[in-house]
């Protein structure tokens, strides 16, 4: 047993992603329609070619026909998938290897969300019946906890890792100030992001994702078939998908400073693509920056940094735009806003468009690495999955 | 012979300074402080907490019945003494019973079970309420009381002896408040006056002859009812020795109603040596005497966790919070969706987990699950684990937060990660906490809670609050007991 990957296997062909934010004038039909769109242009294809679809919603809709209908696909396989936070990247995991198998000759994977109708602040849970004895936590506040723990084990002071989260939160809003297509486009100084009222926790409003409606799609083919629909596809390397047992939350060994099941995620990614050396092979990654902790984490986690120094790498400004390895050019779940079943496909609209040059040129990453990582979690310490996935211009 | 075997006061944390009402209204008050019961409790789980410590200090006691009375219940129609049956993992055979309604049933109820066969757990817990600035809202109180009644046996000696009782009863209105209203009302203090304190030396007379002793023999009386004007009357006239009156926590708990004989007479046990005589006289609607003795076997009994320290413990709430929790006022709630009511079926199956916090413990690796669980997180083996009864296991705090957005009746909400003495962690609320005092590395305990109300069915779970009873911290952990 195994996981093999299947690296070269399949393209991405064409993409779409709507615009995220609070749009109070798009329903979920609208979001799915203007991603479908986009990505359908993009392959210069239409619904008819595509042979099956599907679809990320964590919360806003169930079964296919909640893509079918606002489609109108008729008689086409369309499953819906949910799997938290990284539903998205789901989407595009079953579309990817649906083509690989054979079974059809084109997928398209289409995420989307709308969050925004339910009234409340932040992303509520929906629990079925149960006996009352859950957490009725808040994502952030389970998070929270995790900022101290990395302190206290790495001998961070509070005030030094006070402001390595607010440096995490300016980088992410700096890129994102340059996204036409992000949710906050404007840039927030650390004093403002410190000065931020508390959410959980020591964390405050700006440590958290932006809370969003959007909408991502992503068609694929087999690699082959790639160069029929675009002169620049985007080539799967790897697809890696874990689920911890969730006994993180009751197992007294478990110390809050890293996620087991995004560092089996990354093992697994980098040994289908073949990568020894993330930080100088990739030429960014997008990863799920749902709570500056939980970036500072990652940088360990996916192997960018060495336990206990992404604090200072973060200071050092390795992950900015312009540093060694930058992290989230696209703003992030902070500045990008994260409507859950889309954000794992715009990660990968933000490959589409870097690694083919098509990013708006104040955030257009000039390398000449030609590989990026996606990253995407859900649930919380303890109790999460995880997907990691490397794309790249190039076979081979 | 018969008589008490165990019993135990329970009184919340919390305490309201009564100058702290005339301070907001302008009007009201008095001296001292009342006892408030958290927004997470409720006369079923405060009497849950009187009956663990109760049962702590008699571990060979085993109750055959429990007998909850209360005016102010969490259900009607609905026993709710079955969750305090729960609560404390009771076998089947014991029945749980609730007697209600009115405030006599409390002292009525452990009055009956010193006559009664058999060993009978008598719970009694209440709330009390009141208009702002009113008299109920500012001299009531809350908590509980449990007292264990039997037999005399070896492992389960009585040592409060029951000598006798008496009870004179008459039909008069003084105080009444009628199904779902959450307020009482009474006529004319004087009137009251003039009925009570002829009846309360009529049933202490009758009292003192039965149990076959002098009011001069009584070495602490405890004088409790609702009707301030006329225990005060009746007081003067029983004929007591000097000294003798016990204080009746008016001053620092407030009337507790229901609960009150129980309470008073439970830190006098704590307080008694033996030959002492304790005589409880309640009045409501008549009155009603009991008396005891205490044996040689007191001499072996402690409480785990007496009144006056818990008397001692409280700290301050504000009148405006202490109107919130008792939905006298209603501040914005933080914007997240309530909780959906708690399914019957889901909750009937995991019975001993919601109600008993019991855990299991895989055999093979020993590694603790909380909840239980069927197939172990360490050796993976399958329906190979034992139930690890966890609610009498002491934890300290690994890590916490203060989530100021998520639902609470309260928030924010204090949560904690909680490393369990022996193995086992749990991420559960913390109740009972200030959270600027709170730090890593703090130890908590586990205490029965009504997490929130939704569709009228109450959300019944386990939080943990810190430890503040350092003498008992540094003895024996009642988990090995």
């Amino acid at each position: 047993m195994s996981s093999h990957g299947i690296r070269d296997r399949v393209a991405i062909v064409g993409m779409g992603c709507t615009p995220f934010g609070e749009l109070w004038d798009k329903g979920l039909d609208d979001l799915i329609i203007d991603a479908s769109t986009e990505a359908f242009a993009s392959a210069g294809v239409t619904k008819h070619d595509v042979d099956a679809y599907w679809l990320g919603t964590a919360q806003s809709g169930m079964s296919g026909i909640t893509l079918a209908r606002p489609l109108q696909l008729e008689g086409k396989p369309v499953s819906r998938v949910e799997n938290y936070c990284t539903t998205g990247s789901e989407a595009l995991r079953a579309a990817a290897y649906a083509v690989a198998s054979g079974a059809y000759d084109m997928a398209m994977a289409v995420g989307a969300e709308k969050v925004k109708d339910s009234g409340y602040q932040g992303l509520n849970a929906n629990n079925p019946p149960n006996d009352g004895t859950g957490r009725t936590l808040t994502a952030a506040a389970m998070f929270s906890m995790v900022a101290p723990a990395y302190a206290q084990k790495y001998g961070v002071e509070p005030d030094q890792l006070t402001d390595v989260l607010a440096t995490i939160s300016a980088k992410n809003h700096y890129n994102g100030a340059r996204n036409p297509r992000a949710q906050f486009r404007r840039e927030v100084s650390k004093e403002t992001i410190c000065a931020s009222p508390r959410v959980a926790g020591g964390l405050g409003v700006f440590d958290c994702a932006g809370v969003a409606d959007g909408a991502a799609a992503a068609i694929v083919v087999r690699a082959e078939d790639a160069l029929r629909y675009t002169d620049t596809p985007l080539y799967i390397k790897a697809l890696a998908f874990s689920t911890g047992s969730g006994s993180g939350l009751i197992d007294p060994g478990y110390d809050y400073t890293h996620f087991p099941e995004c560092e089996w995620a990354a093992a697994d990614a980098y040994a289908q693509a073949g990568i020894t050396d993330p930080r100088r092979q990739l030429a960014f990654a997008e990863v799920h920056d749902c709570f500056t902790p939980t970036e500072l984490v990652l940088m360990e986690d996916l192997g960018f940094a060495e336990r206990g120094t992404a604090w200072k790498e973060v200071l050092a400004g390795t992950f900015a735009l312009d540093g060694e390895l930058p992290v989230n050019p696209d703003g992030g779940l902070k500045s990008f806003g994260h409507p859950v079943g889309a954000s794992g496909l715009r990660m990968f609209f933000e490959c589409w468009l870097q690694l083919r040059g098509e990013a708006t040129p104040e955030r257009q990453i000039t390398t000449d690495r030609t590989l990026a990582l996606t990253h995407n979690l859900g649930g919380y310490p303890g109790e999460m999955v995880s997907f990691v996935s490397v794309v790249g211009t190039e076979l081979g | 012979m018969r008589g008490i075997i165990s019993s135990a006061g329970y009184v919340p944390y919390r305490r309201l300074a009564r100058s702290s009402i005339s301070a907001f209204l302008g009007s009201g008050a008095g001296k001292g402080t009342r006892s408030v019961a958290s927004h997470d409790e409720d006369t079923t789980t405060m009497g849950v907490e009187a009956a663990r410590i109760a049962l702590r200090a008699a571990p060979a006691a085993a109750p055959g019945a429990i007998w909850l009375a209360t005016a102010t219940p969490a259900y009607l129609d609905k026993t709710n003494a079955t969750a305090v049956h729960a609560a404390l993992r009771l076998p089947s055979d014991v029945s749980a019973l609730d007697f209600g309604g009115a405030l006599r049933s409390g002292i009525g109820t452990l009055a009956t079970a010193m006559t009664g066969s058999g060993t009978i757990l008598v719970v009694l817990s209440d709330q009390r309420d009141g208009l702002p600035g009113g008299p109920d809202e500012s001299f009531g109180g809350d908590g509980a009381a449990a007292i264990v009644v039997g037999d005399d046996g070896p492992g389960a000696p009585v040592i409060a002896e029951y000598l006798g009782a008496a009870s004179a009863t008459d039909e008069f209105l003084d105080r009444w408040r009628t199904p779902g209203e959450r307020r009482s009302r009474s006529w004319e203090e004087r009137f009251g006056e003039t009925r009570y304190v002829p009846l309360g030396r009529e049933a202490w007379a009758r009292a003192l002859k039965n149990a076959g002793v002098e009011a001069a023999d009584v070495t602490t009386a405890v004088v409790t009812g609702m009707h301030g004007r006329a225990t005060k009357a009746l007081v003067g006239k029983l004929g007591l020795a000097p000294g003798t009156l016990a204080d009746d926590l008016a001053s620092t708990v407030g009337q507790t109603g229901t609960a009150h004989p129980g309470l008073v007479v439970s830190a006098a046990l704590e307080r008694a040596r033996p030959g002492d005589v304790i005589a409880v006289v309640n009045l409501a609607d008549g009155a009603d005497v009991v008396l005891w003795r205490i044996t040689e076997a007191h001499g072996r009994w402690t409480s785990p966790r007496p009144v006056e320290q818990q008397v001692a413990a409280g700290a301050e709430l504000s009148y405006g919070r202490f109107l919130s929790w008792r939905q006298m006022l209603t501040p914005e709630p933080p914007r997240r969706p309530e909780p959906a009511r708690v399914s019957a079926s889901a909750a009937g199956r995991s019975e001993d987990w919601k109600f008993g916090f019991v855990g299991s413990r895989d055999h093979a690796s020993g590694a603790v699950h909380l909840p239980p669980a069927r197939v172990s997180m360490q050796g993976g083996a399958v329906d190979d684990m034992e139930p690890l009864p966890m609610a009498d296991t002491r934890g300290t705090v690994v890590t916490f937060t203060v989530d100021r957005m998520a639902y609470s009746p309260s928030p924010p909400v204090v949560f904690a990660v909680v490393d369990f003495d022996g193995g086992g962690r749990f991420p559960v609320e913390l109740t009972d906490v200030d959270a600027d005092a709170l730090a890593i590395g703090d130890r908590v305990e586990m205490t029965f809670r009504r997490l929130f109300s939704a569709d009228g069915i109450h959300d019944y779970f386990w939080k943990a609050r810190p430890i503040r009873d350092p003498v008992s911290e540094t003895g024996p952990d009642p988990a090995s007991g």
